[in-house]
Parts: C-alpha cells; sequence; structure tokens
C-alpha cells in the first residue's frame, strides 16, 4: 500500500504544499496583495487581471475559480484583499468554509497602504501558523492528481501520455482521485471518452459538453476543426485529428471515467473525472487546482514550460532533442521508451515515484524555476 | 536489428518510426505494450523519426487503424512498408 506525507487541513483534505496565500478580489487589489507578499516571508500573491463587473455565468466562474483556489488543501491560510467589502467578504467567507484560517481586508476607506499594513500583521500569524503545521503519512488515495499535456508532439502519443495514463490507472487502483479535461483537443476522439463514462448520465452530460464548445467555434465562424492537426503537428507526423485526440487520450490509460465536471467545480469524491476546461495550459490547470487538484502531470513533446503557484507541475518528455535542450524544465525523462530501453511500466514506476516525491515535498522544475501561471478563464466580456 | 518503428495495439495497420528510416530499408518494429515480439517490413520510402509506416496494404478507402481505433481512411491503395501521411490518409471525420 502506497503513502505519501502531506498536509491534512481541518476539512479533511490532504495537501502537498503549505502556503499563506495572499488573494487579491479584484485586479485593482493585486498591488496590495503583492506588497504584502514582499513584506511578509513565506507568503505568496496570487494576481490576476479581473474580478470587476463580471455577470452571470463568467461571474460564477470566477468566484468559483477563486474560491476554490484558495479551497486548494496546498493552501495553509489566506489573506483576502478586495476594493470593496461585500465581494471580498464572499471570497474569504468561501474559502472559510474549509475551517482554515481567512481573514480579509476592505482598501475602500482605508486605502493601500493601511490596508497593507493590517494584511501584514495578519499574514504574519498566518505563517507563525502554517510553520509550525507537520506533514503526516496518509494513503494514497488521499491524492487528487490533475493531468494535461502541451506542446504535444508524436513522442507524446508514444511515450509521455501513455506514461501517464499508465500511472493513471494505478493511482484509480488505489483509490485515488485525477482530473482530466481538454475539451477542444478530444475533438475526434469524443466517442471514445464518451465511451469510457461509467453511467449514461456522465455520457449526456460529456456529449452535451463537447456539443457546447463544437457549437461555439460553429458561432464565431472559425474553422478550428479544419486546421487541425496544426502545420506543425503534421510535419512531425501527425496526420488526422482523430491520431491528435488519441494521443492526447493515452493520459487515461484504460480506465473509465465517474464524472463529468463545469470548470472549477469541486471534485465530489475519488475516481476518474473529466472536468470542461480549455486546452491553453496554464487557464486548464488553474481551474484543476480550483477543483482540488494538488498536483498536476504535465506530459509535453515540444517543451511547454509551464507551471502554477498552487499546486506543483511536473514535466516528463519523450522528445529526446526537448529533454537534452531544454533539461531544466523536465523533472522525469521518458525518452528510455522510445530508445526501447525501458517499458512502458518502468516509465510509470519513474513517474509516479517522482509524483510521490513531489507530493512529500520536493519541489518540480517548474517550482524551482519561479512558474506561478495563475490564468482565470474568462468567458466573455464585462459589462 | 534495432527497432526502429513501435506499433501501440495488436491489429494496427501502421507503426510509429523511433529512429530516421531509409527507403529500401528492411526494418524490424515492436509493440509498445509489449517488447517480446517484433514486425519486419522493408521501407518504400524515407521515414522520419516519429512518421507512419504501413504494417498491412490497405485498399483505396480503406480505414487505418492506430491505437486500435480507425484514425481516417486511405485516398489510395496503400502497400506494406509505405510512408503513410496527408498524401495517402484522410480524417473521416470533416471530409476536408
Amino acid at each position: 500500500m502506497k503513502t505519501f506525507w502531506g498536509y491534512r487541513r481541518a476539512n479533511g483534505k490532504v495537501g502537498a504544499r503549505n502556503h499563506v496565500a495572499i488573494i487579491p478580489l479584484d485586479d485593482l487589489s493585486n498591488a496590495a496583495a503583492v506588497a504584502v507578499s514582499h513584506v511578509i516571508q513565506g507568503t505568496m500573491a496570487l494576481p490576476h487581471p479581473y474580478g470587476r463587473l463580471q455577470f452571470g455565468a463568467d461571474l460564477e466562474l470566477f468566484f468559483r475559480t477563486m474560491i476554490g483556489t484558495g479551497r486548494n488543501p496546498n493552501i495553509a491560510a489566506a489573506v483576502v484583499i478586495g476594493i470593496e467589502p461585500n465581494w471580498t467578504r464572499k471570497l474569504a467567507e468561501g474559502i472559510a468554509e474549509t475551517g482554515k484560517p481567512v481573514a480579509w481586508f476592505a482598501i475602500e476607506r482605508s486605502g493601500d497602504l493601511a490596508t497593507i499594513e493590517k494584511a501584514s500583521r495578519q499574514a504574519k500569524e498566518f505563517v507563525h501558523y502554517a510553520s509550525e503545521l507537520r506533514r503526516e503519512e496518509v494513503a494514497l488515495s488521499e491524492l487528487v492528481v490533475s493531468i494535461k499535456c502541451g506542446e504535444s508532439d508524436t513522442t507524446s502519443g508514444l511515450a509521455a501520455n501513455p506514461t501517464v495514463g499508465r500511472v493513471v490507472e494505478r493511482l484509480l487502483a488505489a483509490n485515488a482521485t485525477v482530473i482530466f479535461g481538454e475539451t477542444t483537443e478530444l475533438t475526434g476522439g469524443e466517442d471514445i471518452v464518451a465511451g469510457r463514462m461509467k453511467t449514461p448520465a456522465a455520457r449526456e452530460h460529456f456529449l452535451k459538453v463537447f456539443d457546447n464548445y463544437a457549437r461555439l467555434i460553429e458561432q464565431e465562424g472559425a474553422d478550428l476543426l479544419g486546421s487541425q492537426p496544426t502545420q506543425g503537428n503534421i510535419i512531425g507526423g501527425l496526420t488526422t485529428i482523430e491520431e491528435k485526440a488519441l494521443g492526447n487520450i493515452q493520459k487515461i490509460g484504460r480506465a473509465q471515467v465517474d464524472g463529468v465536471l463545469e470548470p472549477a467545480e469541486a471534485v465530489p469524491g475519488k475516481g476518474l473525472y473529466f472536468m470542461d476546461s480549455s486546452s491553453a495550459a496554464a487557464e486548464a490547470v488553474t481551474l484543476y487546482a480550483a477543483g482540488g487538484a494538488v498536483v498536476h502531470l504535465f506530459p509535453t513533446g515540444q517543451g511547454n514550460v509551464i507551471g502554477n503557484p498552487v499546486i506543483p507541475v511536473i514535466k516528463l518528455s519523450g522528445n529526446p532533442i526537448t529533454v537534452s535542450t531544454m533539461a531544466e524544465h523536465i523533472d522525469v525523462d521518458v525518452t528510455g521508451l522510445l530508445a526501447l530501453t525501458k517499458t512502458l511500466d518502468q516509465a510509470a514506476d519513474d513517474l509516479l515515484d517522482m509524483l510521490l516525491r513531489t507530493a512529500n515535498g520536493r519541489y518540480t522544475a517548474a517550482e524551482v524555476l519561479g512558474h506561478k501561471e495563475f490564468v482565470l478563464t474568462k468567458l466573455f466580456r464585462s459589462a | 536489428m534495432a527497432y526502429k518503428f513501435l506499433i501501440h495495439e495488436p491489429g494496427d495497420a501502421v507503426g510509429v518510426a523511433v529512429s530516421d528510416i531509409q527507403a529500401g530499408e528492411k526494418v524490424a518494429g515492436t509493440y509498445l505494450h509489449d517488447h517480446s515480439q517484433s514486425v519486419e517490413v522493408v521501407a518504400r520510402q524515407d521515414i522520419p523519426l516519429g512518421h507512419k509506416i504501413a504494417l498491412a496494404a490497405v485498399p483505396d478507402k480503406g480505414k487505418v487503424v492506430k491505437y486500435g481505433v480507425v484514425i481516417g481512411a486511405a485516398t489510395k491503395p496503400i502497400a506494406v512498408g509505405e510512408h503513410v501521411h496527408v498524401h495517402n490518409l484522410k480524417s473521416l471525420r470533416w471530409g476536408k
């Protein structure tokens, strides 16, 4: 029975990191949040460009993402700063439901400087608190992992993605939780993913999400479907959109899917979940973290360098050129699959080992290199 | 002989070159999930790393299987050992 060492939070969820987050509600509060993170060592600000005059489904997604981010078990405590009190309190209260320490400060009637001072004094206490928390040994079933690939090429479908797929099979066998998504990049393989749904309800939900996306592309008059695979994909040997999607789907191995989530929706239980999400790396990982993932597996072909501030992003590649020219970005080298010096099970052993070491506290390449891409998905323009 | 291509699933019509293959070269490949079995073909064209080589003859309009799944249809007859790409394979999805 495999275990890892994580931080058990008040709501029972387990984190792989122990951040004290300074979360701005809106674009106007970024300056104060970043200032606090400079004054108080051991804190991390999460600046972003939105949170003003959003409405409808776009506003709902905004709050779901921000609250979900604050609730992530990798965050020990959070300070929320916003321009006005109402939405600021709403964000803080959504996070506080987890039982973790949260405080909020509004800038209006206070100004940046007084807000920075008050928030800094509170953040200091939170850092003292977080620094005394200790990791405990927990079952692998407590781990929530997200998966998404980027800058894919033919080596992705042959090496890095199947390696992730094998690890996903093992995680699910251990009763852990996995989130995948990339609605757009399943095009051509959506029938296969639909066929993996465990229930008719999940299957219908998935097909609805996929059709909504296809309709959006149609409404925009874009010929996205005709432009896939890209010229770069074709040079690399990918011929059809079905082939590209099948390479992508290797990441879930032979697993079946338990359910379908809205973007940033909290993962409801154990098992494998599809989350409706963009295929843009930073947007997708931000949504998965808001849904509760605490570690991300990121297979890449040509070398995507993405990271995330809240969850560690583990990179693996089977492309020998990428692994040699961008070595500092790659945590797990699976080129042995192409050289036939390793089997898929051996590559999966390597990746699972790195996953557990990362969950235990090892910094990933993206963390060490300072990649903190926190990118909110916006559905339409603000009022 | 070192393996020069990999096959995703038994029954796939194509393998994927894991190193550059020369026209006329007799090459062996094996399965991604099972290295104990091998397949040999003679390459009819140069096939770069990452590109597909035909392991079975496919008639015009015949379906091409990779990953155990149809990835498109032949736009002309494909012979064993041929390079399989946009010149002889197209998507079944949008008919472009």
